[in-house]
């Protein structure tokens, strides 16, 4: 039971970005750049929340970018994307987002327990804004507790 | 008693919910069998279920989805505050 990898080229650090598709863009791009996804993977990530809203801003202030698992997903991937400016993303309570977290799974029972121990890192209140202020992917992964680039152990 | 947490495509969201629930019931002290769905499959999913948990965002929707159900729909603001989901299933349990 791992939280995906978070290798430096997954983290996208103080990002401007326009609007909400922008910022899911942004994530999209940090997850094939870590080689988790092909690029179409952020266009179904906008898709989602085109189809069902903004339910995707989990908790305030955060936005947690994802789509289903397809052949654009090469293996599981986590991406942190934080945003200079936050934007709203037209959820009713939780906007403006200024921390987007990507992921891509690649099958629906793989996942379960990684997001399992990402649940576990963000259940702490103030964790949003302390990612939102990191200055390095380094110190993104120590607030996490995501061990090293090769993602966390047991 | 069987709860589903409910999210658009049934990954990602739905299992933070799922997992956090695990948590509060935990500290409530109770137990119950929590699974997660996407939208097009709550219908089902949520057949048996005493309560469904979802966003706000997503309630219309699947109030609209389950149509004729028992299952009350608790909307969570917060899917990491767990005494949020905690004060509202031991509200909705108790």
């Amino acid at each position: 039971m791992t939280i995906p990898s978070l290798p430096d080229t997954a983290v996208v650090l103080g990002a401007r970005v326009d609007d909400w598709r922008a910022a899911v863009r942004e994530a999209g791009r940090a997850l094939t750049r870590s080689g988790a996804t092909r690029e179409e993977y952020a266009d179904r990530m906008i898709a989602v929340i085109e189809e069902f809203g903004a339910y995707v801003v989990i908790a305030p202030g955060l936005a947690l970018a994802h789509a289903r698992p397809g052949p654009d997903v090469r293996r599981e991937g986590l991406a942190i994307v934080t945003l200079a400016e936050a934007v709203p993303f037209g959820h009713p309570h939780n906007d403006p987002v200024a921390v987007v977290v990507g992921l891509a799974v690649s099958n629906a029972d793989e996942h379960v327990a990684s997001v399992a121990k990402l649940a576990n890192a963000f259940n702490d209140s103030g964790i949003v804004a302390r990612v939102a202020a990191a200055s390095s992917a380094a110190e993104v992964r120590s607030i996490l507790g995501i061990d090293d680039e090769a993602g966390a152990g047991s | 008693m069987r709860i589903v947490a409910v999210c658009g495509v049934g990954i990602g969201t739905s299992a933070i919910l799922k997992v956090n629930a695990e948590r509060a019931l935990s500290r409530l002290g109770l137990t119950a069998d929590v699974s997660a769905s996407d939208l097009a499959g709550v219908a089902d999913a949520a057949a048996d279920a005493q309560v469904i948990l979802t966003s706000t965002e997503l309630a219309a929707a699947v109030r609209k989805a389950i149509g004729r159900s028992f299952a009350e729909i608790i909307e969570v603001q917060n899917y990491f505050d767990v005494d949020e989901i905690g004060t509202k299933l031991e509200e909705s349990l108790g």
